[in-house]
């Protein structure tokens, strides 16, 4: 069942590349990565890729397919026609490393902005109590996998490079969300949101939730309720007056999140 | 030499999945300068594989739970050659390393009355495993990750570690890695993006570098489980224990043969799924062995029934432990009784309705959805064995674990006793989770009792780079692809699920010309991101585990477990008794019987 399939791959580091052509044998059910695999195999051993688990779980393989980001190892080869080339080229909105490999450091940098999870202290049983229905909208957001597909995808980073300091993308707009709906969770990040992740900057055009691999709403559950707590909170008579009269530092405990490193 | 890059830490963890994660949390809560070094990007490791859930006898469910129950079945799963003290520390303190993950932001799926909820899971007496849906290990690395970050503790992310290096170490030797000096100093290693190699001082080592399965054709391991943190232990003195003993997991997919060897998560039958045979026969039921006949139901009756009630009914065959279910479906297939591509049917669309399926399983759903073409609420899967797992790891103090080495410490997978000679479903969540924090707090503690720290010979780190860089100086040498691919055939064949003397001896024959053709390895390119040097330096590591594991099984001639023997069916009490230890001897294997540890009586009295 085996057949030939054309590809071109993005070769290159930082100073720049190109589109090379291969010609890799592949098999009936396989997917992407499994190509890009043999081309590593039989026809260039240093093509570099990432990759980790090859069943959708870990977010390593992210790449632009045909254009479309998306994760190597869930790209099945029958979803192009026959006889069509499969370009592969590294995710667009990071600095390259070399080949498919992206430099995706700008996240981890994101990550260690968003002030923790702060919970309230434990009953005198020591057991916590939440209802399913309470946990499920903070789990569909933990069930991110890191690829990093929605902030490559993210129009105001993609092109955009003078928006990364200021904005943390979709990827961490439902990190906040999570813990803003975290049943649990002390901390009001509202106003953090707005000013140091930038979610006003977000016109919610989707292409987001239209590229997670997971499948989750990122827009319509994660985005669309943050920015209306945000304006809530921004626009509210009292709150307004509150940051007008006092210092952030005399704020109200709730309103100030601790950040790693306090 | 141009001047290395150099970092100094009171702990380095080498490996950042569960236990790494938890150690170095550990290891900075007990005040220790904290570093850790992850082959991945963050939160990439195996660890987000694990599906089913985090085995701790919580009690939220059945009432019955305490530990002792978790301890009894820890130790009959492992065959009773586990270490009694690492089964008793993992029962007793898994409880509470998942109510801290609570803490720190996981959110477990729940009770009725608002606990984390349990489910149910090969050979644990009760509904024992808190979970979130199927995707358990997922939630339990995002949490571990974010309290990392929040802490600030330094990880060094793409970046492997190629030696060890201790205190009095020489460059002497050059072509052996075998280390001769005293406590643990550091370690080297390099940075996959840029190929510039980094030399990491710390006088307190954690291995948790996961396991070996790279080394067998079929797998649900990913590339990064080439037995890193074995070979490392192996060639600083210490010894692996219980080697012998691989975990095939039962339920791989099979088809298409792109995705043969990743993993159905046993929740699939914790959850009401059964296995059939071409014939439509639950054919477990013929494969009960007497060791656990007294506690599972003979009818297909009351196997249902105990879904609903345990009181009153015995657990279905298909959760008996893994190493039997794997059995079972390999005597199946070869029976002729398989499915079209070579596994059995695991049917779960027949016996629960589609919502429940889609909201307990939902990446399973997804996952043959996406990759096979097969709606799982609608028709059977295919399945068959895959390498999942290696119970054997280095040798560790169970209290503290430490290594034979001072300052070497195992935690998780790669560290070896907890799980005797078969791994129980969800025991490896909550091993990482306790075994790591122990860990990570003695590495800590001893760093900070010594009076002087070790040091590093500058020729030693010369040494090892000589010995990273080689195979750019060979030319027209072998593909390490090729080699690869060919040591996972050797694997597969001769030292699999089945094994036979003969066929073991032939495997170490052929190990025998791998040495050979790993020392001349050769690959294209340069230094930066370059996969097929990485995986030239990998291949050392992925070869001495592979002879560790077929000398100890050809030694055991015995059944048991996760080590059958086609001309040893039996399983022996006189091998009951004894552990098998692998060390370095110059370049070869060394293979020693060692008692098992005494169990006392009052944990011995479970067993009654």
């Amino acid at each position: 069942m085996g057949y030939d399939l054309d590809m071109k791959v993005w070769r290159g580091d930082a100073s720049g590349g190109e589109l090379v052509d291969f010609t890799v044998e592949v098999e009936e059910g396989e997917v992407v990565l499994d190509a890009l695999h043999r081309i590593q195999a039989t026809q260039a051993g240093d093509l570099a890729v990432r990759w980790n688990c090859k069943a959708g779980k870990c977010g390593s393989c992210s790449t632009e397919i045909n254009g479309k980001p998306r994760l190597a190892c869930m790209t099945r080869l029958s979803t192009f026609e026959e006889g069509e080339t499969v370009t592969v080229t590294p995710l667009r909105a990071f600095p390259v490393v070399r080949d498919l490999v992206t430099d995706v450091s700008y996240n981890y940098k994101v990550a260690e902005k968003v002030p923790p999870f702060a919970p309230e202290p434990r009953p005198a049983d020591g057991a916590y109590r939440m209802q399913q229905v309470d946990v499920e909208r903070g789990q569909e957001f933990r069930k991110c996998i890191e690829c990093f597909l929605c902030q490559t995808v993210c129009h105001v980073i993609r092109d955009h490079e003078e928006n990364k300091p200021s904005f943390a993308g979709p990827r961490f707009f439902l990190r906040y969300a999570e813990l803003e709906m975290h049943p649990l969770d002390t901390n009001d990040r509202r106003e953090l949101a707005r000013e140091q992740a930038g979610i006003g900057l977000c016109n919610i055009t989707k292409c987001c939730t239209e590229v997670c691999p997971e499948g989750i709403k990122i827009t319509d559950n994660a985005i669309i309720p943050m920015k209306e707590r945000v304006a809530d909170r921004s626009y509210d008579p009292v709150t307004w007056l509150g940051r007008k009269i006092f210092r952030r530092d005399q704020l109200p405990d709730a309103q100030v999140p601790r950040t790693p490193g306090d | 030499m141009t001047e290395i890059e150099r970092h100094s830490f009171d702990v380095l963890v080498v490996g950042a999945g569960g236990a790494g994660l938890r150690a170095a949390i550990a290891a900075h809560d007990a005040g220790a300068r904290v570093g850790i070094v992850c082959k991945s990007l963050l939160g990439k490791a195996h660890t987000v594989m694990a599906e089913g859930g985090i085995a701790a006898a919580m009690g939220n469910v059945w009432q019955e739970d305490n530990w002792k129950v978790h301890f009894r079945d820890t130790m009959r799963g492992g065959k009773m050659l586990n270490h009694w003290r690492m089964a008793q520390l993992h029962a007793q303190e898994a409880p509470d390393r998942v109510r801290e993950l609570e803490e720190w932001g996981a959110l477990f799926d729940r009770t009725p009355d608002g606990l984390i909820s349990q489910r149910d899971f090969g050979g644990h007496r009760y509904a024992r495993l808190a979970h979130v849906g199927d995707r358990t290990g997922l939630e339990l690395i995002r949490t571990l990750q974010q309290r990392a970050v929040a802490l600030g503790i330094d990880v060094f992310m793409e970046c492997t570690v190629t030696e060890l290096v201790k205190d009095g170490d020489t460059a002497t030797s050059t072509d052996k890695r075998v280390s001769a000096g005293g406590r643990i100093a550091g370690a080297f290693g390099y940075w996959r993006e840029s190929g510039r190699f980094v030399l990491f001082e710390a006088p307190s080592v954690v291995l948790a570098t996961g396991g070996i399965g790279k080394s067998y054709k079929v797998t649900s391991n990913s590339w990064e489980y080439t037995g890193d943190g074995h070979a490392l232990a192996l060639q600083s003195g210490a010894s692996l224990v219980n080697m012998e003993f691989v975990q095939f997991h039962p339920t791989g997919m099979v088809w298409p043969p792109s995705v043969k060897g990743i993993l159905v998560t046993e929740s699939v039958r914790g959850d009401g799924g059964v296995l059939r045979n071409s014939e439509g026969r639950r054919f477990m039921f013929d494969y009960i062995p007497e060791f656990f006949k007294a506690e599972t139901a003979d009818s297909e009756d009351e196997a249902d029934r105990w879904y609903e009630d345990k009181t009153n009914n015995r657990r279905p065959p298909e959760l008996l432990p893994r190493d039997e279910v794997a059995r079972a479906i390999n005597a199946e297939v070869k029976a002729g009784r398989g499915s079209p591509h070579g596994g059995v049917f695991l049917d779960i669309a027949s016996r629960r309705t589609p919502e429940y399926i889609r909201r307990r399983l939902p990446s399973m759903y997804h996952q043959f959805k996406e990759l096979a073409d097969v709606d799982i609420t609608a028709e059977p899967m295919e399945v068959g064995p895959t390498c999942h797992y290696v119970m054997g790891g280095v040798a560790v103090d169970p209290d503290t674990g430490e290594s034979a080495v001072p300052g070497l410490y195992a935690a998780g997978e790669v560290a070896g006793g907890m799980h005797g000679a078969n791994r129980l479903g969800g025991n490896s969540l909550s091993d990482l989770l306790v075994f790591g924090r122990r860990t990570g707090l003695n590495a800590a503690y001893a760093a900070a009792r010594l009076a002087t720290r070790p040091s590093i010979d500058d020729d030693v780190v010369r040494a090892a780079s000589e010995r990273a860089l080689a195979p750019f100086g060979i030319e027209g040498g072998e593909n390490p692809y090729g080699v690869q691919q060919d040591l996972q055939e050797v694997m597969h064949n001769l030292v699999g699920i089945i094994r036979r003397e003969d066929e073991m001896r032939q495997a170490l024959d052929d190990l025998t010309k791998f040495k050979e053709r790993i020392g001349r390895l050769s690959v294209e390119g340069h230094r930066q991101y370059n996969p097929g040097w990485h995986l030239a330096i990998d291949l050392h590591n992925m070869l001495l585990v592979s002879e560790c594991i077929a000398r100890a099984a050809l030694e055991r001639t015995e059944s048991r477990g996760g080590h059958t023997r086609d001309d040893f069916p039996a399983t022996d009490d006189a091998w009951g008794r004894l552990n098998l230890h692998c060390r370095l001897d110059g370049d070869d294997v060394a293979v020693t019987r060692e008692p098992l540890p005494e169990m006392p009586d009052e944990l011995r009295e479970l067993f009654g």
